[in-house]
């Protein structure tokens, strides 16, 4: 199914304290990013990808366009999903996440913003955060050209041409020719798999001093 | 994890292009046709060769690595000062998650105290009929049917060594086709027609750790032939596309920075390091043959050994397997622990080495055998971090009477009495915790 790159403006992370922001000593356990996107027209969200950064759980949160006069509500589409099962160790911690639309609770028809509200409860950690943010849209379901008409409705059979005398028949030409094709195919396929390796170029392998780069 | 494994191997490069400029080496030379002649008489007896390895030194040694690994640390990590509850006692300091004792008994369940096992219930006080006999029985039906997964299943539970060699063979999926015996061959021409500094290194390694150890030196020309060969073997770059590591590059004299002249060093991209050739050294009590015993060894190196020295995050990987050996002791032998860190003996420190060689050249051979049985079989080298906790434990009355590390390495240099399936089965299912 192909997917299509919508581009949406990252709003920078706000931590979530409890008490003033500046006295307090600890470390914020929530933080909150929003995506807005610059094209105003609302789409169909089909995946979200991101590279984690020590995130322990994750809710995504969608506004949506409703077609009637009602201004559009925040729904809750991902609830508490975890993304390190042990929020104080490094399992899961930098890893590439895929979330897809049959994941979501909600219908993701017609999304305007977007909501990511990361947790960390681990002290462990001086700062966790998603990277790479890419929401992607339904792509098309089929090429938008259009066929020459003859292609799809072909013509009414018409006689073929007399044959030149001494030229092989079209058709037992072109059978011949696909089980010659099906027999490369066979033979590029079955190669064997050692490969005697070499490791040298055109016989030399005079080496002097180790590369670093 | 990536960063430091890079700046690592600089280390190592460096350290080779050194050995290079100040020997006057070459790293690599095409043999003159005489020297090829030579070699190729003397390829069975290589180890009569008394080459001048004295200006040889290793490119690194186990505890050098161990160094690299205590000082890994994650920037975003909170290494304060102040003690907090993940405050890491031990020499690893990096929060990777490992598994504790009740998930280790549910891991290795075939080695409980309910289950026969090679190594406890074969032994001569026991009677056969009880266990043995039908085990036997079952491994010649798993042969016979050349069903690999029954073969990884069954060894669990360990090998007979009349059965050992052709089980191991059939887990690692070695073939005795011809082709087979046709590249180790190949591989024979390239070591003759090239002369690698790399040779040196093992010559030097062979002569320092196999041929001074009771059980192996018999087997140097053996080592010989299946170390030189291995490190001309291109098939094995294929195993850094999961190797964290990166095999070392360089360029062909004259042609430097042309990249169709940047070849890898040394053709299979592996630099041994000092203990090296021990890993290959047990299996010469398996197989004869040069070659089966060639294919055996590579195999074992890309599925197991590799991890052992490159900094990697995998649960099978050297930092979670120290990582899993400081935690249980910690967790299981809080006294002992605290009193060796106190006197300055770190129990990693005496451990370290264990690890890296898989216990190769430590334990007996027979047990050794035994242990690497249930790393083929589970096809993780975790039990070699439980090992390591189950022999302090099983030493911990003596540990615990020691006042500095080297009398601590005193009570522990000598393992080779000991019996690995029992210690491991008191272990894991029989410590009251």
């Amino acid at each position: 199914m192909s997917r299509l790159l919508v581009p949406c403006h990252v709003k920078g992370a706000v931590a979530l304290q409890v008490g003033d922001v500046r006295t307090f000593q600890g470390r914020p356990g929530v933080l909150v990013i929003d995506v807005t996107f610059p094209s105003a027209e609302p789409f169909e969200l089909q995946e979200i990808t991101f590279k984690n950064y020590y995130t322990a759980f994750l809710t995504i949160r969608v506004r949506q366009h409703t077609s009637a006069h009602t201004p559009a509500k925040w729904v809750t589409c991902l609830r508490d999903y975890c993304l390190m099962s042990d929020p104080h160790s490094e399992d899961g911690a930098q890893e590439y996440v895929s979330l897809f639309k049959h994941q979501m609770l909600c219908d993701m028809a017609r999304v305007l913003e977007l909501r990511l509200i990361l947790r960390q409860p681990s002290p462990l950690w001086l700062s966790f955060t998603v990277e790479e943010l890419q929401i992607y849209q339904q792509g098309p379901k089929s090429p938008s050209m259009t066929f020459p008409k003859w292609l799809s409705h072909p013509g009414p059979c018409e006689q073929p041409a007399l044959l030149l005398e001494g030229l092989p028949d079209p058709s037992r030409v072109s059978s011949e020719v696909q089980q010659m094709w099906a027999l490369t195919e066979m033979i590029r396929a079955s190669h064997t798999s050692t490969r005697i390796g070499r490791f040298d170029v055109d016989g030399c392998y005079d080496l002097n001093l180790l590369s670093y780069t | 994890m990536r960063k430091a494994q890079g700046s690592w191997e600089k280390r190592i490069l460096k350290s080779l292009n050194s050995m290079c400029t100040e020997l006057s080496i070459p790293l690599a030379r095409k043999r003159p046709v005489g020297q090829q002649k030579e070699l190729l008489n003397k390829w069975n007896e290589m180890g009569t060769d008394e080459p001048d390895l004295s200006l040889f030194r290793p490119v690194y040694a186990p505890k050098d690595f161990l160094e690299v690994l205590i000082n890994l640390r994650n920037p975003n990590y909170e290494n304060g000062d102040s003690l907090s509850f993940r405050t890491h006692l031990g020499l690893i300091q990096v929060p990777l998650k490992v598994k504790d004792i009740p998930e280790l008994k549910e891991c290795f369940v075939e080695l409980g105290l309910n289950t026969g096992q090679l190594g406890i219930d074969d032994s001569t006080q026991v009677p056969p009929e009880l266990f043995e006999s039908e085990h036997v029985r079952i491994g010649q039906k798993v042969l016979a049917e050349q069903d690999s997964a029954a073969a990884q299943q069954y060894i669990r539970q360990g090998s007979p060594t009349a059965l050992r060699a052709e089980l191991w063979a059939l887990i690692l999926n070695i073939s005795s086709q011809p082709e087979d015996i046709l590249y180790y061959e190949q591989l024979k021409t390239n070591v003759i027609q090239h002369d690698l500094l790399v040779d040196s290194l093992i010559y030097k390694d062979v002569k320092l750790t196999a041929s001074n150890d009771d059980y192996y030196f018999v087997f140097e020309d053996y080592l010989y032939q299946v170390l030189l060969c291995f490190s001309r073997d291109t098939s094995v770059l294929a195993h850094f596309a999961y190797n964290s590591a990166s095999p070392p590059k360089s360029y062909i004299r004259g042609k430097l920075g042309l990249e169709e002249y940047a070849v890898f060093y040394p053709p299979n991209g592996v630099i041994p390091f000092h203990g090296f050739s021990m890993y290959v050294a047990p299996l010469c009590f398996l197989y004869h043959e040069p070659y089966k015993l060639y294919q055996t060894f590579r195999e074992m190196y890309v599925r197991f050994f590799f991890r052992l020295h490159s900094i990697s995050s995998h649960p099978s990987g050297i930092v979670s397997l120290c990582l899993l050996f400081e935690t249980l002791l910690q967790t299981y032998l809080p006294q002992l622990f605290y009193h060796l860190r106190e006197i300055g003996a770190q129990p990693l420190r005496i451990s370290f080495k264990w690890m890296v060689r898989a216990f190769s050249g430590y334990l007996a051979t027979d047990q050794l055998l035994l242990l690497w049985d249930r790393i083929l079989g589970y096809n993780s080298l975790e039990i070699l971090a439980v090992l390591a906790a189950a022999v302090f434990a099983f030493r911990a009355v003596n540990l615990m009477e020691v006042t500095s590390l080297a009398s601590a390495e005193a009570v522990l240099a000598d393992l080779s009495t000991l019996k690995v399936m029992p210690l491991l089965q008191i272990f894991l299912f029989a410590t009251v915790t």
